[in-house]
């Protein structure tokens, strides 16, 4: 395993999304999750990643690796300086879409980790937050 | 120009999709796709996605879109080869593609396919 527990990658392009999704899949090897739940954490990352860039006019994903006593996990941030979300209760409803995609985005990345945080400020970006545990 | 080959089998055809797909790829072939449905007249579509390890929302709203735009051209689309894994992540992330017709490999898929077009004796009209 490498040493490092935590790194960044920037999300400026599409290309960026595709190296998110294979940062997380490789950091999830490494930490020996499931298959299932290599696939759901990459699937998720792949959502909130997409989100950044094309919501919040890009930024980047953080990724830290949790050891909390004998508990792994992988902790991702999605942190972007775009609009933000006015209507938080609006973005995490199943189907809306404030864009051109299917609105299963947030809620979808939800139901695929074990924690999830959101935060974003009108005009000063959104952050969301995603660990999943072995 | 990154570009994923469309395979013509008589009446049918074939794309196999092995690499981890861009956006504007996947929308690229979703316009390949059309045309090529329209120019070799194709009765149905095959997506082989045995080799993907991962569809989110983006890439299973092309499956979708394909799915439909197909139906109008006049071909059904069978996607095939699902990993266990993707499926079980597509359905917990929302996504149970509702008017996409799938198959458990692309053998399964040809032969669904075949009874897709027999049922619906479309030949009469068509030609």
């Amino acid at each position: 395993m490498s040493s490092d527990t935590k790194g960044e990658s920037p999300l400026r392009s599409e290309h960026d999304i595709v190296l998110a999704r294979q940062q997380v899949r490789r950091l999830t090897q490494e930490l020996k999750f499931s298959l299932v739940d290599q696939t759901k954490m990459v699937t998720a990352a792949s959502e909130l990643a997409r989100n950044a860039l094309v919501y919040g006019r890009g930024g980047a994903m953080h990724w830290e690796v949790l050891q909390v006593e004998s508990r792994t996990g992988l902790k991702l941030l999605f942190a972007d300086q775009g609009p933000g979300i006015p209507n938080m209760e609006l973005a995490m409803t199943d189907g809306w879409t404030s864009g051109k995609g299917l609105g299963m985005g947030l809620t979808g990345a939800k139901r695929l980790v074990n924690e999830f945080e959101i935060d974003s400020k009108v005009n000063g970006g959104t952050r969301v937050t995603i660990t999943r545990w072995k | 120009m990154e570009k994923i080959p469309i395979l013509r089998m008589g009446e049918f055809l074939l794309v196999t999709i092995q690499i981890d797909m861009h956006d504007q790829l996947a929308l690229k072939l979703q316009d390949d796709l059309s045309n090529a449905i329209q120019k070799n007249a194709s009765r149905g579509v095959l997506i082989d996605i045995s080799s993907l390890e991962m569809v989110d929302s983006f890439i299973g709203r092309m499956v979708a879109d394909i799915s439909g735009m197909g139906k109008i051209l006049g071909a059904e689309t069978i996607l095939v080869g699902m990993q266990p894994a993707v499926a079980i992540t597509l359905v917990e992330l929302g996504l149970s593609l509702p008017g996409v017709a799938t198959a458990l490999n692309v053998e399964r898929g040809m032969a669904l396919l075949r009874r897709k077009i027999d049922a619906d004796g479309a030949d009469v009209v068509r030609y």
